[in-house]
């Protein structure tokens, strides 16, 4: 069995290795045990800023906590980081405030608590603000590794993490783990495979069962979705010719959206995307929900197929 | 319905039996506030709702928002005893396609009116309901169900003043004062000083009670029923997992289920026989 992590894991155990930083402060909406800024709290109470359950105040007292020179951590589930969605717009992304939001809980991998708790347009929303730097890591490390990078970055972010585990994928690989770099976990000619977050892990399951079939894909890890990696897409073209990507996130707007329009703008291969299909999810387990959306391995191998069927 | 004090102890006392076995069989869920709020549903129910369970879609039924919709098991046991569902029912809770979803949904479950999860937007949608009966020169009443930690978010006093403003004195609120949110008690989180006194100075009819106690939560009842020139608050104080020992009083309990020795404690406080 290969090691399982929770990626909302790797933010709290980040939070504590940048602790070291004075002017890093964290604040929570109550929900803190869920995406475990608790071990922080626990540890320095005095920089930890409880919120109630109020998203909206969270996020403008962080815009003016980094207007003072502190560099704020928030989150709270993913889907209620959006009730202060015009906070960020207004209040942190138009003056450019470092913010570092975090929303735990996202996609519809979160599981039995249902549609109001499975955010599947954040991604989208957060891409659409200027200055804000977007991302959705697939495993433990590679948050943990993207979160440290936030102090210096001097520009609000959103990342997002999932409740439930998921496989290990980089122990040793840390150095590879740039904001805004593209991963390549498998190279092949065929066809690539762009994911992020739950579903990276599923693109390499769909990647060996094509290779079986004689299909070689490449597997990208693209945990950053803003700014998008438009010279590894480019190269991925040229590679494959045909391109899928796949998300726990509408097909509308997130990454599959951002793979799109670059596609369009820069250089044109058939795309198919795996997404939730514009639709609203329900209480079931990670991977019945992952069926029931139809954006699991077996869906993304059946992309694949399509997306070469239509190279020219 | 007219029932008895101890008959409606006893309706209560199944539900909770109801709660626990349900957040037990999902390994997930929130047993907590289904347990503080279970006496005050089930009085509501049982005895004021205007409700035909063979007919939910009743346009003059009075409406119930569970604004605090994560507490969904005690609406749901209360749906099953009143015949809105089945007890069958009761064991698709969080199952994949299951009328009782995770959080209390409309579009899922009879009996339900109000799609909930978010914290904070139960009272704005039940105005709405309240000023719609009003349009509609109709009697139905609107009765939501906040939480304590609920009263944290801003929307709900946006709320509030509009329903002053507007004197919607069909609407009414039921407050489960349970002193536990998510992580820990309210008190820690985030104080929230005189409560009765903010809703007064809101302008609403405000009203307390022992949340737990069966002949108050009656006569709070009564107030609420009573009050339809101003919209009211009844301040029910509660304690979160009431009737299971080690849930009481216990944050942990908010979002957590038992194991399997710990159901097999509660079965037997809650006075359940299990085969
Ligand atoms: C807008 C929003 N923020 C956060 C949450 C996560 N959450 C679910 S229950 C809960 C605590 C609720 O406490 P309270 O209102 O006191 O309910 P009760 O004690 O009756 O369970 C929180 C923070 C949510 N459902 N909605
Ligand atoms: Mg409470």
């Amino acid at each position: 069995m290969s090691e399982m992590a929770a990626t909302r894991d790797g933010y709290g155990q980040a939070l504590l290795e940048i602790a070291g930083n004075p002017k890093v402060v964290v604040l929570e909406a109550d929900l803190g045990k869920s995406t475990k800024s608790l071990h922080f709290r626990k540890k320095y109470p005095a920089r930890t800023i409880s919120c109630g359950i109020g998203e909206q105040n969270m996020l403008l007292t962080g815009a003016g906590l980094a207007a003072s020179g502190y560099i704020p951590f928030a989150s709270t589930f993913a889907i209620f980081t959006e009730r202060a969605f015009e906070q960020m717009r207004n209040g942190v992304a138009r003056p450019n405030l470092a913010v570092h939001l975090c929303g735990s809980h996202g996609g519809t991998h979160t599981g039995t608590d249902g549609s109001s708790a499975q955010s599947i347009e954040d991604l989208a929303i957060y891409r659409t603000l200027p200055n804000v730097v977007v991302m959705h890591p697939s495993d433990y490390v590679s948050t943990l590794e993207l979160t440290k990078q936030l102090p210096a970055l001097n520009k609000p972010s959103y990342t997002r993490t999932a409740r439930n585990k998921t496989p290990v994928m980089y122990r040793g690989r840390e150095s590879e783990i740039i904001i805004g770099k593209g991963i390549t976990l498998r190279q092949g000619t065929d066809v690539a495979i762009i994911a992020c977050g739950v579903l990276v892990s599923e693109s390499v399951k769909a990647a060996e069962a094509l290779a079986e079939k004689g299909i070689n894909a490449t597997v990208v890890d693209m945990h950053t979705l803003k700014p998008l990696d438009g010279d590894l897409i480019n190269s991925l073209v040229s590679q494959c010719g045909a391109i899928v990507t796949a998300e726990d996130h509408n097909v509308i707007g997130g990454l599959g959206g951002a793979v799109a329009e670059h596609l369009v703008k820069n250089i044109f291969a058939p795309l198919e995307m795996v997404g939730v299909k514009d639709r609203f999810g329900e209480s079931g387990q990670s991977d019945e929900m992952l069926e029931v959306m139809q954006i699991n391995s077996k869906y993304i191998e059946q992309a694949a197929h399509r997306a070469i069927a239509r190279k020219s | 319905m007219t029932l008895s004090i101890p008959e409606l102890e006893e309706f209560a006392r199944k539900c909770r039996v109801e709660i626990v076995k349900m957040v037990y069989r999902a390994q997930a869920g929130h047993p907590g506030g289904s347990l503080s709020e279970i006496d005050l549903i089930s009085a509501l129910y049982a005895t004021r709702m205007r409700v035909r369970p063979d007919q939910p879609k009743w346009d003059d039924r009075d409406r119930f928002i569970l604004s605090k919709g994560h507490a969904s098991p005690g609406m749901y046991a209360v749906l099953a005893e009143m015949g809105f569902i089945s007890h069958e029912d009761l064991h698709s809770y969080r199952v994949l396609g299951g009328k009782c979803q995770g959080h209390v949904d409309m579009k899922w479950c009879p009996g339900v009116d109000f799609s909930a999860g978010s914290l904070g937007m139960g009272l704005s949608f039940g105005l709405g309901c309240a000023v719609a009966a009003s349009l509609d020169n109709s009697e139905r009443r609107t009765f939501v169900m906040l939480g304590d930690g609920e009263l944290q978010e801003g929307s709900v006093w946006e709320a509030a003043m509009a329903a002053a403003h507007h004197e919607v004195g069909n609407l009414k609120v039921i407050l489960d004062r349970n002193r536990i949110q998510n992580d820990d008690f309210c008190e820690v989180q985030m104080r929230m000083f005189d409560i009765p006194a903010k809703w007064r100075a809101f302008g609403w009819e405000v009203k307390e009670i022992d949340g737990h106690n069966m002949e108050e939560v009656m006569a709070g009842l009564d107030f609420l029923e009573s009050t339809n020139d101003k919209p009211s608050i009844l301040i029910a104080h509660t304690i979160k997992g009431a009737g299971v020992s080690f849930m009481e009083d216990n944050p942990a309990f908010h979002g957590a289920a038992p194991n399997d020795e710990q159901f097999a404690q509660a079965m037997a406080e809650l006075g359940e026989v299990v085969a």
